[in-house]
């Protein structure tokens, strides 16, 4: 017998594998196929203080190994998250789920995670800093040091719950935003978000999506995701939530030795409704074969 | 919805780039107006594709080529497996209040009323049928509406098969309640002329297929809705176009 359970911030899950923000809705699409109580936990669509549309389709292109996803952050707003779709998750999930907020100002940021903080449901707050600051001419809050820290020091502030700062890879030096997450009082970290990319459609000479450029998902980007996730888990003491392109159990093992302390899943799970379910119940074997006794003490590189 | 492994039985061209592929398995549970997402061999995305029949244990999927992934389903022969996605999306409400309703079908948007005509015939209601086309090269499945006893009306856009125009010139026929499923430029030309009240099928490019990475949103009148779950049939009521 395999020991998969992990420790992720004081709350134990039974596997490290965790479906990640935007690739799982609030769970009720999956739990009609397979009872998601065998999750680690899962991180629900991304929450904004305001509901939003999200931009223009199409919205979805494909690409060697991967995909590009320009959703744009649709969600019904922290209000109807809390109102209608934690009454809803909680009768099909029995464990903590992780709640992934984004923001557009540091206000809103802590808005949002104020409210989700006070829910039972809620084990930990997962906060995409990837979006723009309205207030900081339209760039990303994860892309300078400083706008990462202004987010996770106003946040921390505000809640009582372990707060990740899910990071951008689109950086020039991810320890650095790692670190300054850190000094900033961060309790975890998760990363990558996806890598910035774009396509064109040559019967119009277009971009296929209509929204021009896109975030690039799947196996594609794994081998950059694990460099990011060895990066940053040695630069940092506290814990790395990896993911990027993960779609077996291999692929968990892979990250966690790169120095994940779990592991999300994403774009597997559009394309195989049931890749989490899959990856856990292939976990035990996969270890056994690498001689692996207990995931909490994988002998990370 | 629902995982299964579907065997190719027969797959042939029917058409200028059109093909007609017949699926053996569990066909269970699937309704007309719905559709199946399949895994393709060296492509990441499942192809989302309209259920056109459903007969024995056999599904008909009726698709044209437009890209790598319709072009490998296209090489697809007997015995080859398809990881398949099905159940999906919402389905035609046929308990609406109607007794003549009429079909208009655009290009590739003809292979889901086949099954919708076969539905309503099973209740008593036969419908008109309207398919439009390009050009007569791309011409199919008259002879199958006609076969089910449909009233059929064929259009090309260059005459050279039918009547001569669009699948808007002909909706004079007598009906109270409609289905559509075409490119967008028809289903909106459809909406504009059309009398009574239908119901649309739209297609977006998706992710999932099942309601999951809300990649194929749309605003209606009763708000966001997903086409591939939500959808891809909408009332003429609910659009927002």
């Amino acid at each position: 017998m395999v020991d998969t359970r992990v420790n992720l911030l004081g709350i134990e899950l039974t596997n490290p594998v965790i479906p990640a923000s935007g690739t799982f809705g609030y769970g009720y699409e999956f739990a009609d196929l397979y009872d998601i109580n065998v999750l680690g936990t899962f991180s629900f669509k991304g929450t904004t203080k305001e509901p939003r549309f999200g931009n223009p389709t199409p919205r979805i292109a494909e690409c060697a190994s991967g995909m590009l996803n320009a959703v744009g952050l649709q969600n019904p707003g922290v209000d109807a998250v809390i109102g209608e779709e934690l009454p809803k998750l909680r009768r099909v999930f029995d464990k903590k789920v992780m709640a992934n907020v984004s923001g557009f100002s540091v206000d809103e940021y802590v808005y949002t995670c104020q409210k989700l903080d006070e829910c039972e449901e809620v084990g930990w707050l997962e906060v995409n800093v990837s979006c723009p600051n309205v207030h900081g001419g339209g760039m990303s809050f994860g892309t300078t040091e400083k706008g990462v820290a202004e987010v996770t020091t106003a946040v921390k502030k505000a809640v009582k719950k372990p707060v990740i700062v899910k990071l951008s890879p689109n950086v020039t030096d991810i320890k650095a935003i790692a670190k300054a997450c850190e000094d900033a009082g961060a309790d975890g970290i998760s990363l990558i978000n996806t890598l910035l990319g774009m396509r064109m459609n040559l019967k119009t000479g277009r971009p296929l999506l209509k929204n021009v450029t896109g975030g690039l998902s799947g196996p594609a980007v794994f081998p950059v995701a694990v460099r990011m996730v060895y990066d940053v888990s040695h630069t940092v003491k506290i814990p790395v939530v990896g993911m990027g392109g993960v779609s077996s159990a291999e692929d968990v093992l892979e990250m966690m030795y790169a120095g994940a302390t779990a592991v999300e899943v994403g774009a597997a799970n559009l394309v195989d409704p049931f890749a989490c379910k899959r990856i856990i119940e292939d976990l035990p074997r996969v270890m056994q074969k690498y001689g692996i006794s207990a995931l909490a003490d994988i002998k990370r590189y | 919805m629902r995982q299964t492994n579907f065997q190719v039985k027969h797959n042939e061209k029917i058409a200028e780039n059109v093909f007609k592929m017949q699926l053996g398995g569990d066909i269970s549970g699937i309704k007309a107006g719905q559709f199946v997402n399949i895994l393709i061999d060296g492509l990441y995305l499942r192809r989302p594709i309209s259920v056109c029949d459903l007969q024995d244990d056999e599904l008909t999927i009726v698709f044209k080529v437009v890209g790598k992934g319709t072009e490998k389903l296209a090489e697809a022969v007997p015995g080859d497996m398809l990881d398949t996605l099905v159940e999906l999306g919402n389905g035609y409400d046929l308990g609406k209040d109607f007794e003549k309703p009429l079909l208009i079908g655009g290009g590739v948007g003809v292979p889901p009323l086949y099954l919708l005509a076969k539905r309503l015939i099973a209740l008593g209601k036969t419908p008109t049928v309207i398919l439009g086309f390009n050009k007569q090269s791309e011409v199919f499945f008259e002879q199958e509406f006609k076969a089910l006893g449909c009233d059929v009306r064929v259009v090309t856009v260059d005459g050279s098969y039918g009547a001569r125009g669009f699948v808007t010139d002909v909706m004079d026929a007598d009906y109270d309640y409609f289905f559509t499923c075409g490119p967008e430029p028809m289903l909106k030309a459809v909406y504009a002329k059309s009398k009574a009240s239908g119901q649309f099928s739209f297609e977006e490019r998706m992710g999932c297929g099942f309601g999951a990475c809300m990649g194929c949103s749309c605003k209606t009148i009763t708000g966001y809705k997903r086409i591939c779950k939500d959808g891809p049939i909408m009332f003429k009521e609910e659009i927002l176009w």
